[in-house]
């Protein structure tokens, strides 16, 4: 019963997923056209190798709608089209150097926020309005409060250069040069969800269900690790949603600073350099990723809170 | 409380009444906001960073205009020099021996404005969105926040940097892009308000009277949704600051000669071996106004959300 309400849940979101797709890609797509001086316009000087194969792709003197579809197409088959600045490579080729890297520094940071972040919070508001506890939330309003542009020059500052304890910068799949990146990366979702988890915390310990499970005697810790906490998770899991696309964000400005040849990376230099088939590529694919996670941590939502329904909340 | 001024009440004739209502106009819609102002003052976070941010304004807008150099100024004789009062460079200059102090108080100026601007762009979009879809409801409403949650689900971040890359990097432009994408969580809030607001007495009395759908929204629905409004405001104003530092960071935002917090971070991180005072200076001004929006924010909404006044 409940299996057939969470794939029919899935299915109906899944198909609400069609127009934020179609938005996303048709506006990009415009965008790139609107462009002064944009790669299909023959004023912009364009290596003619890229020209030919940019008019080659776009097929330029088929209307624009035809275009358009041609476009819509390739995306939903992944195929982004060449750089525009790097010669020999296509967009698609620049994802899957540069995603690996993000992807991996992404991932480790979330799982660090989650857990970090947690941690905090339940400790938070097992002392409510203690000493500890206003300690505690007021770094992490710091942690909201710094952007993490200003926190790795100064872990560098820090660690790296005055320290010597890490490299600086670089890239190279060791722990050494993956700490900073990934901790600069957490640090504002360690706070974010260490104040969401003591706030949910707080009112769950304040329900019903769980002055019953402390008058039958249970010792605090099982209250705490086996009734109170899997509420208290809710909103942190639907922040986890928002979370993708603020890691996604931040992953662009962190790679630039530690020198990280990631995506981010590929994608600042490309708008800086006007390359709009690769800004334009990692724009939808980036939103093609944050879309799904969306996607998941609705059905996650659902699948751990069985009081939600979807259909009629609607 | 309200027993007591019944009884009162009911041992005064209807005059006295009439007169002291009178006399005393709106007492419980001024009680309100009387209320709310109190229980931010007893907020001490709150009180700080709202005294702190009145300096940091304050400095910002008349500092470079009392301060001995200009933010272009090249003092050849100190590149590069630690912060000293000798020299009279307080902040110490960078790598060209422009004075710190006055760039970051000028760099604030534009990082203040654009603040300001953009939330006031988001401020109106958000605003008569919500509120028209909110009142008329039905079909209308079903279709304006099914875009909303469209939007809602882009990534908002990468369309302001798509475009600044087709537009160019222009002012306007900044305000624009960031007010423009920054609109939804505003006509949300405010739509919920529009609803609740909408089937109480006061609107049915205006439809009564026959005042057109216009000047409801504008003249009843709006002004009741201020409380709600401001908060949202306050807590949107650091949201935009960072969005235009992260922009200026990655070289997106303002321009060369202008600045902002976030393009002297990132000038300053570059230099930030030789001479992190270039880095470090901009960053605390940058820190300490985000952290002091966002605790005035958070005071704002315990003194004004009826939610947690129970």
């Amino acid at each position: 019963m409940r299996q057939e309400g969470l794939l029919q849940l899935a299915a109906s979101r899944l198909i609400g997923l069609v127009p934020t797709l179609l938005v996303l890609i048709t506006i990009s797509f415009f965008l790139i056209r609107l462009a002064p001086g944009g790669p299909f316009d023959a004023e912009m000087a364009a290596p003619p190798e890229i020209r030919a194969n940019l008019e080659a792709k776009y097929h330029l003197d088929e209307p624009l709608l035809a275009q358009y579809f041609r476009y819509l197409g390739e995306v939903i088959a992944f195929d982004f089209g060449p750089s525009f600045q790097y010669k020999d490579w296509t967009v698609n080729e620049l994802i899957a150097r540069g995603f690996p890297i993000s992807a991996t520094i992404g991932g480790l940071a979330m799982l660090l926020a989650f857990f970090a972040g947690v941690l905090i919070g339940v400790f938070a508001a097992l002392r409510q309005n203690t000493a500890s506890d206003y300690t505690v939330m007021g770094i992490a309003m710091l942690g909201i409060s710094i952007p993490n542009f200003v926190v790795a020059p100064l872990l560098i500052l820090v660690l790296a250069i005055y320290g010597g304890w890490l490299p600086a910068s670089g890239w190279d799949w060791t722990w050494q040069r993956g700490l900073l990146p990934v901790v600069t990366l957490a640090l504002p979702a360690i706070a974010y969800i260490a104040r969401l988890t003591r706030g949910s915390m707080i009112e769950v310990l304040h329900s019903n269900y769980i002055r019953t499970a402390r008058a039958k005697g249970l010792p605090e810790r099982t209250v705490i690790l086996r009734h109170a906490l899997k509420p208290t998770l809710l909103p942190v899991i639907s922040y986890m949603g928002p979370a993708t696309a603020a890691l996604i964000t931040g992953s662009v400005v962190v790679e630039r600073i530690y020198s990280i040849p990631g995506l981010g990376s590929y994608f600042v230099q490309g708008a800086l350099n006007r390359d709009y088939t690769l800004v334009m590529g990692v724009v939808v694919f980036y939103g093609m990723i944050i879309i799904l996670f969306n996607f998941i941590v609705d059905l996650l939502y659902a699948w751990l809170n069985p009081r939600i329904r979807y259909d009629e909340g609607e | 409380m309200n027993d007591n001024v019944e009884k009162r009440r009911s041992e005064r004739t209807v005059d006295d009444v009439f007169a002291q209502a009178m006399a005393e106009p709106d007492i419980r819609g001024r009680s309100l906001w009387v209320d709310a102002w109190h229980r931010l003052l007893r907020n001490r976070a709150a009180v700080v960073s709202g005294v702190l941010m009145i300096l940091i304004v304050l400095a910002v807008v008349v500092g470079p205009m009392i301060a001995p150099w200009a933010g272009d100024f090249t003092d050849w004789d100190n590149t590069s020099s630690p912060p000293s009062l000798e020299t009279g460079h307080w902040f110490g200059t960078d790598a060209v021996g422009r004075d710190i102090l006055v760039r970051t108080l000028e760099g604030g100026r534009i990082s203040l404005l654009v603040g300001l601007v953009a939330t006031l762009v988001s401020l109106v979009i958000g605003v008569s969105y919500g509120a028209v879809a909110g009142y008329y409801g039905g079909m209308t409403d079903r279709i304006m926040m099914r875009v909303v949650d469209i939007i809602y689900a882009l990534p908002f971040m990468f369309f302001v940097i798509l475009l600044m890359v087709v537009f160019g990097r222009h002012i306007i432009l900044i305000f624009v892009a960031i007010g423009a994408v920054n609109w939804l969580d505003m006509a949300r809030i405010v739509r919920g308000q529009t609803l609740s607001l909408k089937n109480t007495e006061f609107i049915e009395a205006a439809r009564a009277c026959g005042v057109d759908h216009h000047s409801i929204i504008l003249r009843h629905i709006v002004p009741n949704l201020l409380g709600v409004v401001i908060v949202y405001v306050t807590l949107t104003i650091p949201q935009v600051i960072l969005v235009e530092s992260f922009l200026s960071f990655i070289g997106l935002g303002v321009q060369e000669p202008m600045s902002s917090w976030g393009a002297l971070v990132n000038n300053g991180a570059q230099d930030m071996e030789s001479a992190p005072w270039t880095l470090v200076f901009p960053a605390v001004f940058l820190t300490v106004t985000l952290y002091c929006f966002n605790y005035i924010g958070d005071g704002m909404r315990d003194a004004l959300d009826p939610k947690d006044r129970a």
